[in-house]
């Protein structure tokens, strides 16, 4: 009997025998799952968009996030090279992340224009704007862009003068803990309502300063402290806001909502 | 020897064979998800269940696995159970999922589930396994549980997340404990635990491996 378990013929067997019934429990596991887990995703980044427009509280119900988005929050997808809104896409289905990958809906970026080393930019993103009584109330805009080990996925809210900052944070990123992980802290975040992004002739120039910000400064009000041991992580996040709020960015977009007077 | 008990598979690893405590296996994920109680938890039945059902079905099959593919088969088995729990707890559970993701997948290279799977599947019928693997799965809880009420108690004032200990920076007496959120005080603790477990059950002390002879020659060191 051993020497029969033990023949080349019969290992391969077990060996086949044991992948298949793996791969099958593992498949059907991932594939029955997957609606579930998309819906996680799509209502953990819209947990993070209500944070950052300060809507809602923390702690609200998965069902409370959904209504409240559905309710506040109109998305609309933008053309960054022209700065219109584009009606080609669903805003609610759009993926700018996989659109960043498609050839056909994303541009290669030069060396010197990638300072936020995002290698493609997608043609159109999804904004997304809180607005009340048919007024703009603040908008929000997706940023991105590498710090030390990851890509940081996060989000800019600006009030409708499109320069004070509502809020700003990631919701998406693998930073060391601790260090470049207090991107997450809120009281870092909280350094950050307040703030102006541009300066009169809609250059960003919004900067992360190292060694504190001295608030007698007249450019206090365009700078925030770096972060604690991250170097590299503040400086990504510096770039990134640099990049997205530049002409490569939303340039076009913001000057084209600033010029309409909204 | 004979055949184990269900009783015993089941209580001896909490304190008399623990992973942790006298094996010294598992300590990786140990240092790094009982810095709050939650993830302790959610870590523990995940790793209660893969050792358990891991066990199961490696000694259901147990008379057919070759013995030159053993390992990797009994790691194929592991592998797609951690996988499935992985999706579960992303489906379910997505916010513990993000603070877990890594550890959970370590489970596969845990080596309490190999252990076991090795140790004691490998010899016994499926129930007993399954039961020896929840057993092993408690003992690890008990572990994690252990750290996990120390460090967020004394290190954040809380238990779960809600307020225990009134902190001093929102006004209350407590100070706490910073350095009991890092990675490193949970070997202090371990090593603390082990210490009052050896106290308490003398037999769990081992013999010394080595014994270091008298220094015989009269003069110091230089």
């Amino acid at each position: 009997m051993s020497s029969k378990k033990e023949s080349t013929s019969r290992t391969l067997f077990v060996a086949l025998a044991v992948s298949l019934v793996s791969s099958i429990f593992v498949a059907g596991a991932a594939v029955s799952l997957k609606p579930v887990q998309i819906e996680n995703r799509q209502l953990d980044k819209q947990r993070s968009i209500l944070a950052i427009a300060g809507l809602g509280e923390a702690g609200m119900s998965g069902r409370e996030v959904k209504d409240l988005f559905a309710s506040r929050i109109t998305a609309k997808v933008v053309d960054l090279e022209t700065g219109e809104y584009s009606t080609k896409f669903n805003p609610v289905s759009f993926d700018p992340l996989k659109a960043a990958r498609d050839p056909k809906l994303s541009d290669a970026l030069s060396g010197d224009e990638d300072v936020a080393l995002i290698k493609r930019r997608e043609r159109y993103t999804t904004v997304y704007m809180v607005e009340q009584d048919g007024k703009l109330e603040s908008l929000i805009l997706p940023v991105r862009g590498y710090g030390l080990w990851s890509t940081l996925h996060g989000f800019m809210a600006v009030k409708a003068d499109l320069n004070t900052v509502v809020g700003f944070g990631f919701y998406q990123h693998a930073e060391t803990p601790g260090l470049g992980g207090e991107v997450d802290n809120p009281k870092w975040k909280a350094l950050w309502p307040g703030k102006t992004l541009f300066d009169e002739a809609g250059k960003p120039v919004i900067q992360i300063v190292k060694g504190g910000v001295d608030p007698a400064s007249p450019a206090a009000g365009h700078q925030v402290d770096a972060l604690a041991g991250a170097t590299l992580t503040s400086k990504g996040v510096d770039r990134l806001l640099q990049f997205w709020l530049g002409e490569q960015g939303f340039g076009p977009y913001l000057a084209k909502l600033r010029s309409q007077g909204v | 020897m004979s055949q184990p008990t269900v009783k015993e598979v089941l209580l001896n690893p909490i304190f008399n064979n623990n992973p942790i405590g006298l094996q010294i296996l598992g300590i990786c994920s140990a240092l790094a998800v009982t810095s709050n109680l939650k993830t302790a938890v959610v870590m523990s039945i995940a790793l209660t269940l893969v050792t358990a059902f891991s066990s199961m079905f490696i000694s259901m099959i147990r008379s057919q696995i070759p013995g030159s593919i053993r390992m990797i088969v009994q790691m194929v088995i592991i592998a797609s159970l951690v996988i499935v729990v992985d999706q579960v707890l992303r489906a379910y559970a997505f916010s513990l999922a993000k603070q877990l993701s890594v550890f959970v997948g370590l489970i596969i290279t845990n080596c309490i589930v190999m252990g076991r799977a090795e140790a004691f599947a490998m010899q016994n019928p499926p129930i007993l396994s399954f039961m020896d693997g929840i057993g092993n799965g408690l003992g690890y809880s008990a572990m994690l549980l252990t750290l996990g009420v120390i460090r967020e108690l004394f290190g954040a004032g809380k238990l779960f997340g809600f307020e225990i200990l009134s902190l001093a920076k929102d006004g209350g007496w407590y100070v706490p404990n910073g350095m009991l959120l890092l990675p490193p005080s949970a070997f202090f603790l371990i090593g603390l635990i082990i210490w009052a477990l050896r106290t308490w059950k003398t037999e769990q002390v081992e013999a010394p491996a080595f014994k270091m002879a008298p220094q015989v020659i009269n003069k110091e060191a230089y």
